[in-house]
């Protein structure tokens, strides 16, 4: 067993892992279940999260190799009581069904928003392709997206 | 023209925002204490006899608490459809058997105290099987001499045709008219053979089942499943123990599309409890949910159709042979939805003539997929209406129009194809197709593209295809859905609910129904579903009903809500019930400018006089089921060097009533048709030569992503059913059935290759082209 300090969502945590577990299930053992498992093979973007910064598949990072660093979930950037815009965009626009894609969807919403605060249509096809999504047939995500955007530039 | 205060309005779904901010709990989000993981052992052979199982090492082992197989396990004949009782599908499966019918049949199940130790134990279980021959085409299935399949006791718990000795798992066969004279009359025939492929549903969340013993000793499952009540009835069967002893929770669920109707892990993770005393907790990789879970069903469709000089079809034959693989769950009522939903829409054709049959096979088993049997009915249908419109020169959507069946019309099919019975005749109420049609074609831009060829980019040409289709809300006279209400201090009320919402937003719909009622806020409305012990029966989230069967019973249950209401009202305010108006969470006599808010309701009943709770409870069952009505339209390109085909846009036209929620059912829409098209053009299973299943992840089971969708139009037609709540129909499935041939007709526009076997992948499409001399 391994032991690590993390940075998830602004605060310090200390988890003991097997050194060979993916971050994914490290997470979702110790309560970050909103952090999805869909497929652990990195295909369905359920499970991603931000590690410093960057977009990644939770389900393809090894925990140990994410000591030390600053881990942001979807809970990291609202919560039910203060949501992010993206996350009102997402509601507003229904691109919400099960849900258990948008954990991810908003993620990759996010980390795209962040550098390109007024995607084209084919730039926001493309941050989302790794993100899959059975029940929506994304076109109310891409809606989505589109108003994430407009919410934020008028903030 | 319905004015509604909240019906029609497309409120945000009400557990969107817990979803977006990551706080709604699917089912394995659940923390459990001291729980057991389990790994489950699946066949490695299509066919064979077990002949010994031995599990002494694994049981060695440290961390292994449990092992089940056929050893010890009783083995009670059951079926895992998870359908209504009695059951329309033969009993033929039992937890664990001696025999393994396709790879990925269940074989053995650790418990243990992690998941490594219980994935590492399955693996040192020694099983030594018979090998037997397997049976992998259906058209073999029911050859004399061939090995057959199912040879124990399995039976149908109603009286339906099943053939196990056969491997005949359903037989359907209605008929009307007179189908030769059809055939004499006819000019010509057009004779061809449709085929479609296996599919996954693909739910984002895999399936997942936790279990434990609350503080009474009694068994609550945690399990993501379309019908929680057909779990505790069947867990309640296959363990033989008492229907009060178990408690089925639904909690949020990640997408169903009838791949979790089927009863597959509950009764695992239940047993597990039991014997153990302890929590356990079985969730599927998705290679496992590919491998071992369900499919769409395989079929292949003949249809043979009379077709006079003049354009009039005089007969119709449709001949389909359905691949229920190894167990034949839904075998019967998939393989007659492909008359009961396809065949009424033509209802002017006086010669008809339907057989069905359903076959065992050593390959992956079918179930319940979103459609259910329409797709691939629908999938033959329109491509031989195209065919037929093209060889008698007529404009297909003029054919469409004139031949499909209108407003107070009926079809004898409704009466003749029930669910493994006859079924209900009934009339038509609401039916917006020509808009439809009209709609969509515009839309598409139908007249400046059809019989254009238009050249694209590089080799690329155009074309584009049309699909009509309809399909039922619930299943009559059989699905039954309840609701409860009780009204709060302030004016709010709780709804509990037995409908399972799979995240189609049914509890919104569910929600928004009550509150226009009631006139209030859907805030104001408290939603509970899906929980045994505290939500009424329901059905579950099947066959299109959620909407117009439980969605009937919450506006009944809110009606009665609101006499309680005007009651203490009429009391207060000194007035007749009759006097009185409800608006804006008051109650108004008007003649005497007086009112009484809900809140003063709420309190005068609950604290002050003639004290009562204000409550309700209400079930409803459908005794009819109206079809919504769908028109598709796909532009395709199809590039002639490599023939891939893109589809660029996709336009569908949808009577379903008075959408409750109109972005909710634009949604389902836009679901069913990606999912569709996706299913057209690349989604397969591809077997090695064990009828092993190569494709079990999302990198070679590919399903379209943000990349691969076209340009959507989705077009809800003003519509009411006068049987449906608030004049709502049904919207889950319809939009499933017309991609694939609307998609294949546009391919026959673009390059005059027809596909009759799908998908249309490139490569399938180049060897079409290269045959008919194309290219
Ligand atoms: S669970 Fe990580 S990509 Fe699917
Ligand atoms: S909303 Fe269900 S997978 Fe995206």
């Amino acid at each position: 067993m391994m032991e690590g300090i993390f940075r998830i969502n602004g605060k310090e945590k200390r988890f003991t892992f097997n050194p060979r577990s993916r971050l994914l299930t490290v997470l979702r053992e110790n309560g970050y279940t909103e952090v999805k498992e869909g497929c652990k093979e990195g295909e369905c973007g359920a499970c991603i999260i931000l590690l410093d910064g960057r977009l990644v598949n939770s389900c393809q990072v090894l925990t140990a190799s994410a000591i030390g660093k600053e881990i942001i979930t979807v809970k990291g950037i609202g919560d039910i009581h203060s949501p992010h815009p993206i996350q009102e965009a997402f509601v507003e626009a229904s691109a919400v069904q099960c849900g258990f894609c948008t954990p991810g969807m908003i993620l990759s919403t996010y980390y795209l928003l962040k550098d390109n605060p007024n995607p084209k249509e084919d730039e926001i096809r493309k941050a989302l392709d790794g993100n899959l999504c059975r029940c929506t047939g994304y076109v109310k995500i891409i809606d989505a997206v589109k108003l994430a955007s407009r919410k934020m530039g008028e903030k | 023209m319905n004015e509604f205060d909240v019906v029609g309005k497309s409120v945000e779904k009400i557990d969107s925002l817990s979803l977006a901010t990551g706080n709604a709990r699917f089912t394995d989000d659940f923390r459990l204490e001291n729980q057991l993981h389990l790994a489950i052992l699946y066949s490695p052979h299509p066919h064979a006899e077990i002949l010994d199982i031995d599990d002494s090492e694994a049981r060695k082992m440290n961390g292994v608490v449990d092992i089940l197989h056929y050893k010890n396990v009783e083995g009670v004949l059951h079926t895992t459809a998870g359908q209504g009782y009695p059951e329309p599908s033969p009993y033929d499966t039992v937890l664990f058997d001696r025999k393994v019918r396709f790879v990925g049949d269940r074989v053995a199940l650790v418990a243990a105290e992690d998941k490594d130790i219980a994935g590492k134990a399955i693996k040192s279980i020694k099983v030594e099987y018979r090998i037997l021959k397997p049976i992998l085409d259906p058209e073999k299935a029911l050859d004399k001499g061939a090995p057959r399949i199912h040879d124990g006791d399995e039976f149908t718990p109603i009286p339906v045709k099943y053939s196990p000795e056969r491997n005949l798992a359903a037989e359907i066969e209605i008929g009307f008219g007179n189908l030769k004279k059809g055939f004499k009359e006819a000019d010509f025939i057009v004779d061809e053979v449709y085929t479609t492929q296996f599919a996954s549903h693909a739910a984002i969340e895999p399936h997942a089942a936790l279990s434990y013993l609350d503080e009474q000793g009694r068994l609550v499952i945690i399990t993501s499943t379309q019908v929680p009540f057909h779990v505790r009835r069947i867990v309640s069967m296959v363990l033989s123990i008492p229907v009060s002893r178990i408690r089925v929770i639904k909690p949020r669920i990640g997408g169903g599309f009838g791949g979790k109707q089927e009863v597959l892990l509950e009764p695992l993770v239940a047993l597990v409890t039991l014997r153990n005393k302890r929590p356990a907790r079985l969730v599927l990789e998705r290679e496992e949910v590919f491998r071992s879970t369900r499919t769409r069903h395989p079929m292949r469709i003949r249809l043979k159709t009379g077709v006079g000089e003049d354009g009039r079809i005089t007969t119709l034959k449709m001949d389909a042979l359905l691949n229920s693989g190894a167990y034949g769950t839904h075998a019967l009522t998939v393989l007659s939805n492909t008359g009961a939903k396809v065949l009424p829409l033509f209802n002017k054709i006086e010669n008809v003539h339907f057989i069905g049959r359903s076959v065992y096979t050593n390959l992956p088993v079918g179930g319940a997929y979103r459609g259910y049997g329409a797709t691939q009915g629908y999938f033959a249908l329109n491509q031989q209406l195209d065919i037929i419109t093209r060889k008698t020169n007529q404009d297909i959507l003029k054919f469409l129009k004139d031949w499909h069946i209108r407003e107070g019309e009926t079809s004898d099919v409704f009466r003749a194809l029930g669910e493994g019975k006859e079924g209900v005749s009934q009339i038509i109420k609401s039916c917006k197709l020509d808009e439809c049609i009209d709609r969509g074609a515009k839309e598409i831009n139908w007249y400046e593209k059809r019989d254009k060829k238009i050249r694209a980019r590089g080799d690329r040409v155009k074309g584009v295809g049309v699909a009509i289709a309809m399909q039922g809300s619930g299943i009559p006279m059989v699905d039954m859905g309840s609701a409860t209400m009780k009204m709060n201090e302030d004016g709010s009320f709780n709804l509990n609910i037995g409908a399972t919402d799979l995240g189609t937003g049914s509890d919104t719909i569910l929600a928004q129904i009550a509150a226009e009622v009631l006139k209030v806020p859907v805030e104001k409305i408290i939603v509970l579903s899906s929980d045994t012990d505290f939500t009424p029966f329901d059905v579950g989230a099947y066959a299109s009903s959620t909407t117009y069967v439980s969605g009937g019973a919450v506006k009944k249950c809110a009606e009665k809500i609101k006499g309680q209401m005007l009651d203490v009202a009429s009391g207060l305010l000194e007035s007749k019930p009759e006097e009185l108006i409800i608006a804006d969470e008051k109650i108004f006599n008007k003649k005497k400018g007086k009112a009484v808010s809900f809140e003063e309701i709420a309190f005068h009943s609950l604290y002050r006089e003639n004290q009562f709770q204000i409550q309700a409870e209400a079930s409803h069952f459908g005794i009819e089921s109206p079809p919504p009505f769908i028109a598709q339209f796909a532009e395709v390109e199809v590039d002639k060097r490599t023939g891939k085909v893109d589809v660029v846009k996709f336009v569908s036209a949808v009577d379903c009533g008075q959408p409750i929620n109109p972005k909710l059912a634009e949604g389902q829409v836009e679901g069913a048709v990606i999912n569709g098209i996706s299913y057209a053009l690349c989604e397969e299973y591809n077997f090695g030569s064990t009828a092993n299943l190569l494709n079990c992840s999302f990198w070679d089971y590919k399903i379209y992503t943000t990349l691969d969708i076209p340009e959507m139009v989705t077009i809800i037609v003003e519509s009411f059913e006068e049987t449906g709540p608030f004049g709502a129909k049904s919207v889950g499935e319809i939009a499933i059935n017309g991609p694939m041939p609307a998609i294949a007709n546009a391919i026959y526009d673009a390059t005059g290759v027809r596909l009759f076997d799908s998908p249309f992948t490139s490569e399938k499409v180049y060897n079409r082209m290269k045959e008919e001399g194309i290219i």
